[in-house]
C-alpha cells in the first residue's frame, strides 16, 4: 500500500466513527418516540399518515403479529415492483419507450429490492423507465432499507424489556405471546421519515454538485469530436448521453444498503459517481447507517459500551481485509505488469527469466497497478476501499469492477459477504445478523465457563440458540447449495462449438464467478462478478429464491428472538456473569464470525480464487 | 387481520407518494435551480450545440489527440448508452492478448518512449466510459501529439497541466488528465494560430 492509500483509509474511518455517536444518539430518539428536532418540521405528516392508515400508534405487536406484517407489506412491495416492470411500457415517465421487461427478469428485480439486495441482471439505462426507477425501484429503496431497521429495533426491545414499567403497559396477566415488541408501522413509518429521507435529501444534492445528474429529459445525443469505429468498422459520429433522476436514487441506494445502481455499471458510472468527493461521500454512505446503529442500540439497551464493543467487533474483521484487498490491488497482476514493463524485444517468452518486477515510474500517480475494471479518478486505494465497504455492508454497489480484481483482492470482497453480512451488513439487517453470532458467542463462553449463557440480563436458552443457528447457517446452505447446483450443469451455457459461453471467464476464475453470484445473492449483497450472465431463466430463478430465503427466513427467527427475550425475566449480572463490553469478548465475537465464516467456505475459496492465486503467481494464467 | 392488509396497502402507497414521488421531485426542483449545469449532465456547449459531456469520455486514437483509455462497451468503444467493463478475470487469456497488442500499439505509436507503459492506457476501465487518463499516461503521449500537430513539447505540456486535476483536498481520488478538455483545448490552440 502507498502512503496516500493508508491516509485514505484513515481519513474514511475517522470521518466515519465521527459520525457514529450523533446519528446514533438521534436515531435512538427517533426509535425511542423522543423529540428529535426534525418532528417539529415533519411532525404534521407522521400523525396524519396514522390517520389515513388507521393505525393506533400506542397499541404494540407480539412477535408473530409483526413478523406477519413486516411479510406482508414486504410482499405487496414486491408485487408493485413486479407489476410495475411488467406494465411500464403502458406507463408514462418513459421517454425511452422501453418494453415491458420479460417475466423472469421482473421477477429477480422484483425480489431482488423488496429484500434489499438490488442484485442487477438489468441494465438499467437500456431496460428500465423513469417510473420504474423512481417508483419502484426508488421506493424500494427505502421501505426495504426501513424493514431492516424496524426488525432490528423489534430485536432491541425484545432485549431490553424487562423493567418493572415498559413504555407500554402490558395488559393484565400478560403471557406468552402478548409480550410486545413494538409497533411495525410506527417503526416503519418513523426510519423512513426522520431518519432516510432528512440523510438522502442531503447526499442527493451534494452529489447533483459534483455533477450526479438530476432531470427527467430524455437522453442527449452530441456530435464526437472525433469519429470512432465500431466492431464492424463503420464509423460512429455521435454519441448518446443517458439522463435521468440519478442523484435522488443514488443517495438512498447508498444509505439503505441497497445497491442498485441507476445506470448499469453502477458507482463506476460517472453520472452516478462524478468525482472522488462524490465518491467519498458516497463510500461514507455505505457503512454510515449501519455503524451508526451500533451506538443507537447501545443507547437503547441502556449501556454504551455495548454498542462499541459490537461497532469494535467489526472494526477488527474489516480494517485488516481491507488493507489486503488494497495491497493485493496495488501489487498488480503480474502477467499484464509483465507486458507493459519491458519492450518486446527483451522480453522472456515463459516469463521466467525477467528481472525482479520494479514499480513503475510513477507509481504515486497510479499508473501501475491492477487499473482494469477501475477508474482514473477513483484509482485504486478509493476502488478497493469501496469493494470491501460494500461487501462488508450488503450494499452491492460498484465503483470498479470486482470481475477483474486480482484474485486475492476478489476473495476478500467475496469472504466478507459469506461471513453473512453481518460486519456492518444492511441497515438493520446487518446488526440483527451481528447480534445472533453475539448470542452465540455468549453461549460459547458460557459453555466454557460452565455457567447459563446471559446477555444484557436475559438468559440464553435452547430456544434462542436454535433460532440464532438457523440465522447464521442459513445463508451458507443457499450459498453452498446453490453454487453446486449451478456448476453440475444449469448455470453453465455452451456455444455450439462446445465451448463454454457462460460464465466467460475460464477456469477457477469461471467457478469463482457462479460463487460469487450465489455468495451475493444468498447475503443479500447484490454485487457481482459481472461478467456471469446472470439474466436467463436459471439464473433469474435461482438467485431470485437464494434472496427470498436470505431475506425472510432470518427476518423471522430473529423475531422469534425478540419475542422469547421479551418474555424473560432480567437477572441481574453477578460475578460469574462474563461482561460483554470487553476487549475479550471484542475478540470472542469476532472469533465466533471468522471461524464460521472460515470453516463453511475455505473449500470453495480453494477451488475459486485460491487456485486462480496460484496459477497468477506461477505465470500458467499469463500464457495465452 | 383484514385490518392489517387495509393497513399495508395504504402505508405502502403513501410511502409510495412521499419516497417515490416527492422526494425525487423536491430534489430535481432544486438540483434544477441550484446545480443546472452538473443535474443536466456537464453538456459542454459550443455555438449553442452540444459537443460532449466533460464528464463521459470519448474515443480518441488518431496521433494528433491525446487517446483515452480502452473501452469495453458495445458495439462501439465509449457507447454511453450501454456502460460497462470488460469484466475479465486477472487470469483470461483474452485479457493478457488484449493488453500485448494494445501496450505493441502504445509502443509502436511512441517510439521516442522506452520507459513502461502507463497500466490505465492498456486496460479497459469500469465504465468503458472513463473521461480521464493518470497523468503518466498523458506524459507519455505529449511528444506523439507535439509532433502531429507541429507544436512544441512544452506547449503541449502545458495545456496538459491546465487540464490536469489533482487529488481532491490532496488526499481523495488520483490525480487526473481530462482527455476531451485537453483535446478540445489543442483544437482551440490550432484554431488560433
Amino acid at each position: 500500500m502507498n502512503p496516500n492509500a493508508w491516509i485514505q483509509l484513515a481519513i474514511y474511518l475517522i470521518v466515519l466513527v465521527a459520525l457514529v455517536k450523533p446519528l446514533g444518539w438521534y436515531m435512538a430518539r427517533v426509535y425511542q418516540g423522543q423529540p428529535c428536532g426534525l418532528d417539529r418540521v415533519l411532525g404534521w405528516l407522521e400523525p396524519g399518515i396514522y390517520r389515513l392508515a388507521g393505525i393506533d400508534q400506542q397499541s404494540e405487536m407480539g412477535w408473530k403479529t409483526y413478523a406477519f406484517v413486516v411479510l406482508l407489506f414486504n410482499a405487496i412491495g414486491l408485487l408493485a415492483v413486479y407489476a410495475l416492470q411488467r406494465l411500464q411500457g403502458l406507463l408514462p415517465f418513459n421517454p425511452q419507450d422501453l418494453d415491458a421487461v420479460p417475466p423472469d427478469l421482473a421477477f429477480n428485480t422484483a425480489v431482488s429490492f423488496a429484500s434489499n439486495t438490488n442484485w442487477q441482471n438489468y441494465s438499467g439505462e437500456t431496460t428500465l423507465s423513469y417510473l420504474t426507477q423512481m417508483v419502484g425501484l426508488g421506493v424500494q429503496n427505502f421501505v426495504s432499507a426501513a424493514t431492516g431497521m424496524a426488525v432490528l429495533v423489534a430485536l432491541i426491545r425484545g432485549l431490553t424489556r424487562h423493567s418493572p414499567s415498559p413504555p407500554t403497559p402490558l395488559p393484565q396477566g400478560a403471557r406468552g405471546d402478548s409480550a410486545t415488541i413494538g409497533n411495525f408501522w410506527v417503526d416503519l413509518v418513523r426510519s423512513n421519515l426522520y431518519i432516510l429521507l432528512p440523510l438522502s435529501f442531503v447526499l442527493a444534492l451534494l452529489l447533483v454538485s459534483q455533477g450526479v445528474v438530476q432531470n427527467f429529459q430524455s437522453y442527449q445525443q452530441i456530435d464526437l469530436v472525433q469519429t470512432a469505429l465500431d466492431a464492424d468498422k463503420k464509423p460512429v459520429t455521435t454519441q448518446t448521453l443517458p439522463m435521468g433522476p440519478a442523484a435522488s436514487q443514488i443517495a438512498i441506494k447508498q444509505l439503505g444498503t441497497n445497491g442498485g445502481g441507476f445506470f448499469n455499471v453502477n458507482g463506476a458510472h460517472p453520472y452516478e459517481n462524478a468525482t472522488p468527493l462524490s465518491n467519498f461521500l458516497e463510500l461514507l454512505a455505505i457503512l454510515l447507517i449501519p455503524a451508526a446503529l451500533c451506538y443507537t442500540f447501545g443507547v437503547m439497551v441502556g449501556d454504551t459500551r455495548q454498542g462499541w464493543a459490537v461497532l469494535a467487533a467489526m472494526m477488527v474483521v474489516f480494517v485488516p481485509l481491507t488493507i489486503g484487498c488494497i495491497a493485493a490491488e496495488q501489487a498488480g497482476n503480474p502477467a499484464i505488469d509483465r507486458e507493459v514493463r519491458f519492450p518486446l524485444a527483451g522480453r522472456a517468452s515463459d516469463g521466467s527469466q525477467l528481472p525482479s518486477l520494479a514499480r513503475p515510474a510513477n507509481e504515486d500517480e497510479d499508473s501501475g497497478g491492477n487499473m482494469e475494471g477501475k477508474e482514473v479518478r477513483f484509482g485504486i486505494a478509493s476502488s478497493a476501499l469501496w469493494a470491501c465497504a460494500t461487501t462488508a455492508a450488503s450494499n452491492g454497489s460498484v465503483n470498479s469492477m470486482h470481475d477483474s480484481y486480482t484474485p486475492l483482492g476478489g476473495l476478500i470482497p467475496m469472504w466478507l459477504m459469506q461471513l453473512g453480512e453481518v460486519i456492518f451488513g444492511g441497515v438493520g439487517s446487518g446488526l440483527y445478523g451481528m447480534l445472533m453470532f453475539v448470542i452465540v458467542a455468549v453461549f460459547v463462553a458460557g459453555l466454557m465457563v460452565g455457567r447459563t449463557p446471559e446477555y444484557l440480563g436475559k438468559k440464553i436458552e435452547a430456544f434462542e440458540m436454535k433460532m440464532a443457528s438457523l440465522v447464521i447457517l442459513i445463508p451458507p446452505l443457499v450459498v453452498l447449495v446453490g453454487t453446486a447446483i449451478a456448476v453440475l450443469g444449469p448455470g453453465l451455457e455452451y456455444t455450439d462449438k462446445g465451448e463454454m459461453k457462460n460464465p466467460p471467464n475460464p477456469g477457477a476464475h469461471g467457478f469463482s464467478e457462479v460463487l460469487y453470484a450465489f455468495s451475493s445473492a444468498g447475503n443479500n449483497n447484490g454485487s457481482a462478478f459481472a461478467g456471469l450472465n446472470g439474466n436467463n431463466l436459471f439464473y433469474n430463478t435461482a438467485l431470485g429464491i437464494a434472496m427470498l430465503i436470505s431475506r425472510y427466513w432470518l427476518i423471522i427467527p430473529t423475531l422469534a428472538i425478540a419475542g422469547s427475550l421479551a418474555r424473560k425475566k432480567y437477572t441481574p449480572s453477578g460475578a460469574g456473569t462474563l461482561p460483554t463490553h470487553t476487549p475479550l469478548f471484542v475478540v470472542l465475537i469476532a472469533g465466533t464470525v471468522l471461524l464460521v465464516g472460515a470453516l463453511t467456505f475455505v473449500p470453495a475459496l480453494a477451488l475459486g480464487p485460491v487456485a486462480e492465486h496460484l496459477q497468477m503467481t506461477a505465470g500458467n494464467g499469463a500464457q495465452p | 387481520m383484514k385490518s392489517h392488509v387495509r393497513t399495508a396497502f395504504t402505508v405502502f402507497g403513501l410511502l409510495t407518494i412521499l419516497t417515490g414521488a416527492v422526494y425525487p421531485a423536491l430534489v430535481t426542483l432544486i438540483a434544477q435551480g441550484v446545480f443546472p449545469y452538473q443535474a443536466n449532465g456537464s453538456v459542454i456547449m459550443r455555438d449553442g450545440k452540444a459537443v460532449g459531456s466533460e464528464l463521459i469520455g470519448q474515443t480518441f486514437d488518431i496521433p494528433r489527440y491525446f487517446w483515452s483509455r480502452p473501452s469495453a462497451t458495445g458495439p462501439m468503444p465509449y457507447n454511453s448508452e450501454a456502460s460497462s467493463g470488460s469484466n475479465l478475470g486477472p487470469t483470461n487469456p483474452a485479457l493478457i492478448e488484449a493488453v500485448r497488442d494494445r501496450t505493441k500499439a502504445v509502443r509502436e505509436a511512441h517510439p521516442d518512449q522506452s520507459g513502461p507503459v502507463p497500466v490505465d492506457l492498456v486496460t479497459a476501465s469500469a465504465s468503458g466510459l472513463d473521461p480521464h487518463i493518470s497523468p503518466a499516461a498523458a506524459e507519455y503521449q505529449v511528444k506523439r501529439v507535439a509532433k502531429a500537430r507541429d507544436l512544441k513539447d512544452d506547449v503541449v505540456r502545458e495545456l496538459v497541466r491546465k487540464n490536469t486535476e489533482a487529488r481532491t483536498f490532496g488526499v481523495l481520488g488520483e490525480p487526473r488528465v481530462n482527455v476531451l478538455r485537453v483535446n478540445r483545448a489543442l483544437d482551440a490552440l490550432n484554431v488560433k494560430e
